[in-house]
């Protein structure tokens, strides 16, 4: 009498059948992980160096920025939950800017990530939202590449703005007594953006020079 | 597959089995991007690949599967081959990808891909398979267009926004003017739901009609027939 259709059978063999597909789609997607590694890799650099272009001249450091950098644990005041990271721009040894990821938490479709460029006169040198959900057409204006205004972006207001200038508790939409810019309908992804943008200021002046002498790659 | 069994395909995933307007499978991706004609068309292309690399597998594959866990099985692979996809557009074509990357993840998602592995690369022979999925994708993609065209335009009053990313030499198209103040249900989630709402409408008067004609064609002699024994 034969063994081969109980039930038992069936599903060991099934059982079989199923782990078979998944090591080897899971072999598949390794091999393909370990293939392409280092070119995502570099083009994550690439794209990253290039946002970093666009808040602070390349030409006013001369140091490696994406090596020398600190990381941060959960840090409130740049809205950051899980850490960040915070690139220092050095020129011939001297400190000259840091650049400062950060985030808005309440903007109108949840967090605006950041990042921010302060020189080291205390000055703001650029902002760009990196990653937002704001409403297409209404809040994204934050983002320059949204922004209808391409001679004159709305998040170009920040730049070359210190503390001295504008005092921390002005840091928002005129609409709130505060120094910035806002456009009519879409008050809420500005507020967040300026607001957040104090913030970082803040913390980089308070904690510029902890910042500048800490040991590249260490945790704050 | 001969040139019969091509055209079927064509027809099938065009026209008759539209994705997007009869079958209405994966509408949750679809409503989600379709904000603008080149977010739609990404989305669809991405979708496009994703169906012919996975009908292809599974249509290769089919013998080896047995029939109680083929639905596992056939999302096994989908959901790998749509990683794979992803990690090859990241590496090779990062400028692509970053137009394109937020959809690709979004695919797996979408059940018209495993839709079409049950129904059809489950029992087809690999080329097939592939044309069926290629063609079942290009219906989406036409749907797509048109619903992004639509919403864009009433949305945003532009066509191609973001078609820079793409081809950096195009730029998009203000078709009424810079000064038009944007309709934003357009944009937002309602008006893509009315606007597919309308297409289908469309699409079932135009199938309504072409069936209606159909009928005439065929019993034009039916009234000369009735009367034709009453006059001698």
């Amino acid at each position: 009498m034969s063994h081969r259709y109980t039930a038992a059978n069936t599903s060991l063999r099934t059982a079989g059948i199923m782990v078979l597909f998944t090591v080897t789609f899971t072999a598949v997607m390794s091999a393909t992980y370990d293939a392409t590694r280092p070119a995502i890799e570099a083009s994550a650099q690439e794209g990253k160096m290039r946002l970093i272009n666009e808040v602070l001249p390349p030409s006013s450091y001369d140091n490696g920025l994406l090596d020398d950098f600190v990381t941060l644990g959960p840090t409130p005041q740049l809205g950051l939950d899980d850490g960040g990271r915070i690139y220092r721009a050095r020129r011939a040894g001297a400190p000259a800017a840091l650049v400062l990821e950060a985030a808005a938490p309440d903007g109108y479709a949840g967090r605006i990530q950041l990042v921010v460029a302060v020189g080291a006169d205390g000055r703001v040198s650029g902002v760009r939202a990196v990653g937002h959900k704001e409403t297409p057409g209404l809040g994204d204006y934050i983002d320059p590449r949204k922004d209808r205004n391409k001679t004159q972006p709305w998040i170009g207001q920040f730049a070359g703005v210190s503390l001295a200038d504008v005092a921390a508790a002005k840091w928002t939409v005129k609409r709130d007594g505060g120094a910035f810019a806002y456009r009519i309908g879409a008050t809420i992804s500005a507020r967040a953006v300026s607001r957040a943008t104090g913030r970082v200021l803040e913390y980089a002046t308070e904690n510029r020079d902890a910042l500048f002498a800490a040991q590249s790659g260490s945790r704050i | 597959m001969n040139l019969q069994s091509f055209r079927e395909s064509a027809w099938n995933g065009l026209w008759r089995q539209n994705t997007g307007l009869v079958q209405l499978l994966g509408l949750c991706p679809i409503l989600a991007v379709s904000t603008s004609v080149v977010n739609a068309v990404s989305l669809g292309l991405a979708t496009v690949l994703v169906m012919a690399v996975s009908n292809f597998a599974v249509a290769s594959l089919r013998n080896f599967i047995p029939y109680e866990i083929r639905i596992p099985v056939f999302v096994l692979i989908i959901a790998a081959l749509t990683t794979v996809v992803d990690l090859a557009f990241n590496a090779y074509f990062h400028d692509l990808y970053l137009v394109l990357g937020i959809f690709i993840p979004l695919i797996v998602t979408n059940c018209i891909v495993l839709a079409r592995v049950e129904a059809f690369a489950a029992k087809n022979d690999p080329v097939s398979s592939t044309v069926d999925g290629v063609m079942m994708g290009l219906g989406l993609v036409c749907v797509l267009a048109v619903l992004g065209g639509l919403r864009e335009l009433v949305g945003n009053g532009t066509l191609f926004s973001g078609i820079e990313m793409l081809v950096p030499s195009l730029s998009p198209i203000a078709v009424f003017g810079n000064d038009y103040p944007g309709f934003l249900i357009g944009v937002l989630p309602p008006g893509a739901f009315f606007t597919l709402g309308c297409l289908i409408a469309l699409s079932n008067w135009m199938r309504t009609r072409a069936a209606q004609r159909k009928h005439a064609m065929l019993r034009p002699a039916a009234p000369v027939a009735d009367e034709a024994p009453s006059a001698p």
